[in-house]
């Protein structure tokens, strides 16, 4: 078990100082993430009505769109030089692997979602901060990066690597966005607590439901 | 190459009796809707065809969960024909809804969360197809293809949740409740019959793409034999 | 120290190897050569635990594959033709990484040493990125003992390297097999190859069809045999599909 932790951590370590040293993967997360909050402006000619009512949609879309960017990249470099063999090579267990990728993965969405939120609130003179709130960024970032870093490992070993992510991560995330986007709008906008418990059950449902088959599966997805 | 196996020429032979019954009963046997007219005659075809979707679904996710286990390429075909022979079923499904929902509720689409979770299903199944086509290594194409159908399946009843949620929270714009009418005995035997139409035609398709996917199999070991 | 029996391994129908049996004593340094497509990257990916066999039985160290992978892993050390490195990280943080994978009981110590074996103790602090490709699969092989294996799988490690940085690896692969440790090494250039093996064997058609020790070849006999051994291959190969015809 110790071991199991020691390597864990050394991954998620790994991944953070490769990412301090070279910046490249959330640099293109977080310039990506603003530029789908101006598309959306334009797109969607925020006047203050529409805005009110579209914020946790136009959220959780950007966290969506440049998650992928980050789980693409972030299986990518254990690609480029063989070194997703060099970790199966170690004598750990398989699912250490799995969750040492999938911490660091959360770590970098947790880092967008920290700039985005501020920014966000500052553009459009909301405040976002909100205990709430942020329960449900952690829920469904969670859940999220549980199945797109199951799924980016499967990705990256295909011809199409690049695009594939997305069509394969998309549909399987959809109660993910469902649930995190009701509930957002839900503590925006101060709903009862009746009417946002369901969400966040369903949130943590799916969080454990996918961690647990994720964790069955990543097996079969590395090992020939 | 082996002949048509007896059995499969009988089940044959019988499905396609049972499909012209199931479709003189729809047609005949079964009375006059009395709100919803002559189009509410597409509800028996069109939840037997979601039905069969739905268990051509379940076929791939139980394959995929032996294919892991047994390592055996007979389950990789059997998961990928099962999910072939669904996603054309689902799409009918999808399609005939659309036919009802015009008259009964006056527009082509609505986000309705069967209707709504079916077009997501079959986005899955298609991203489980374009895997597939991305992966030169069969042996890895089968691990993926069953990994990625186990988690689809598990998905399904979650995005179906999500959506029946949102839209009981939310008012719901046009009315609710697919087989909102009372069904007269001739209507639930001759849906009872539909169902058990379509599980047949489901069967038989089934063996004849796993025959074929054998067929193909063992083509491309001939092949590999006169190339050695 | 490796014992291999009727191995099989397909890729869906396509069988790479075909009931290879292979043998290596302990402290041996065994040299797999073959031509392109023989299996020789497949069958150490076997021995490497990163591939399953489909059929046949794989002992490393008196354990087995695939289902003592976990114990194989820490007697084994891999070098491949890719430098299994991260390049935004420096030398030294690489074979830390590496030796917390591991469990090292010093890692400190061990990483100064491995270092120094392979010469890159005053590049420690610099990122592999900017290494040389000689630097990287150097750096590599000292990734591959830092946990002092007993096994070392060599998979065609000079691909991409110039005449200096090859002389520079034989160096280093020399003095790693020096220690007492069991060594099997791919390679289609026979000069190197040579140079370093004390058996060489020869792979084709999915099976191990010639094999010779350094005392019983001359180096100039090497190639000779290595194309004696691939002709007679390819006759038994016709005369067998002959008599099933």
């Amino acid at each position: 078990m110790r071991a199991f932790w020691r390597a864990l951590w050394a991954i998620v370590w790994k991944d953070l100082a490769a990412e301090v040293r070279s910046r490249e993967l959330l640099s293109s997360m977080l310039v990506f993430a603003l530029l789908v909050i101006l598309v959306f402006d334009f797109a969607l000619v925020l006047d203050v009505k529409a805005r009110h009512s579209v914020t946790a949609g136009v959220l959780w879309v950007t966290f969506a769109f440049a998650g992928t960017l980050g789980l693409n990249r972030s299986m990518a470099q254990e690609k480029d030089r063989g070194c997703m063999d060099g970790l199966l090579l170690a004598p750990v267990d398989r699912s250490a692997i799995y969750f040492g990728k999938a911490i660091g993965n959360l770590f970098f969405m947790f880092i967008v979602e920290a700039v985005v939120l501020p920014v966000y609130s500052l553009l459009y003179n909301t405040n976002l901060f909100k205990p709430g709130l942020l329960l449900v960024v952690l829920l469904g970032s969670v859940g999220y990066v549980a199945v797109g870093t199951l799924l980016s490992a499967m990705a990256v070993q295909t011809r199409t690597r690049d695009v594939l992510l997305p069509i394969l991560l998309f549909p399987l995330v959809i109660p993910v966005l469902i649930a995190a986007v009701n509930a957002s709008t839900a503590f925006l906008q101060g709903w009862e607590l009746a009417e946002i418990s369901p969400w966040i059950n369903l949130l943590l449902g799916y969080d454990v439901i996918f961690i647990a088959g994720a964790f069955m599966v990543f097996d079969y997805i590395v090992e020939e | 190459m082996q002949p048509k196996p007896r059995t499969l020429q009988i089940l044959d032979l019988v499905t396609v009796l049972f499909f012209l019954a199931a479709v003189g009963m729809v047609f005949f046997y079964a009375p006059l809707e009395a709100v919803m007219g002559q189009v509410q005659r597409v509800f028996y075809f069109h939840v037997a065809t979601a039905w069969v979707g739905m268990l051509g679904f379940l076929v791939a996710a139980i394959a995929g969960v032996a294919y892991l286990v047994k390592q055996d390429r007979k389950w990789d075909i059997v998961g990928l024909s099962a999910v072939e022979i669904s996603l054309v079923f689902f799409f009918i499904a999808i399609v005939s809804g659309s036919i009802w929902a015009k008259p009964s509720w006056g527009t082509w689409w609505t986000w309705e969360p069967r209707l709504t979770t079916a077009a997501i299903v079959e986005l899955v199944y298609a991203a489980y197809l374009l895997l597939r086509q991305g992966l030169e290594d069969p042996e890895r194409r089968a691990r993926f293809g069953a990994v990625y159908a186990i988690l689809g399946f598990i998905s399904v009843p979650l995005t179906f949740i999500s959506i029946r949620l949102f839209r009981t929270i939310h008012p719901v714009v046009v009315g609710s409740g697919a087989a909102a009418f009372d069904m007269s005995p001739a209507m639930l035997q001759t849906f009872l019959f539909s169902l058990w139409t379509f599980s047949l035609v489901f069967a038989d398709l089934l063996w004849h793409r796993i025959r074929l996917g054998r067929l193909a199999e063992r083509v491309e070991a001939l092949k590999l034999k006169i190339n050695d | 120290m490796i014992a291999v029996r009727k191995l099989v391994k397909r890729f869906g129908l396509k069988a790479v190897l075909r009931g290879l049996d292979f043998e290596v004593a302990p402290g041996e340094f065994v040299a797999l050569l073959g031509p392109n497509g023989a299996g020789k990257t497949t069958f150490l990916r076997i021995l490497a635990s990163l591939t399953r066999p489909t059929l046949g039985e794989v002992r490393i160290g008196g354990y087995r594959l695939p289902h003592q992978a976990a114990a194989v892993r820490r007697l084994l050390g891999v070098v491949s033709h890719q430098p299994l490195l991260y390049g935004d990280l420096t030398a030294e943080e690489n074979l830390v990484f590496f030796a917390r994978m591991y469990d090292l009981p010093e890692p400190h110590r061990r990483i100064a040493e491995v270092l120094d074996l392979v010469g890159l103790a005053s590049r420690r602090r610099d990122l592999v990125r900017t290494f040389s490709r000689g630097m990287q699969q150097r750096l590599a092989i000292g990734r591959a003992v830092l946990h002092d294996p007993s096994v070392m799988l060599f998979d065609e490690p000079h691909t991409g390297l110039d005449q200096d940085a090859c002389t520079m690896l034989d160096t280093v692969l020399r003095d790693v097999a020096a220690r007492g440790r069991t060594v099997v090494m791919t390679s289609h250039d026979l000069a190197r190859a040579g140079d370093l093996a004390t058996r060489f064997d020869v792979l084709s058609g999915g099976v191990v069809c010639a094999s010779v020790q350094r005392s019983q070849v001359q180096p100039d006999d090497l190639l000779a045999f290595y194309r004696r051994a691939l002709e007679d291959a390819r006759l038994s190969k016709t005369a067998s599909q002959g008599a099933v015809v």
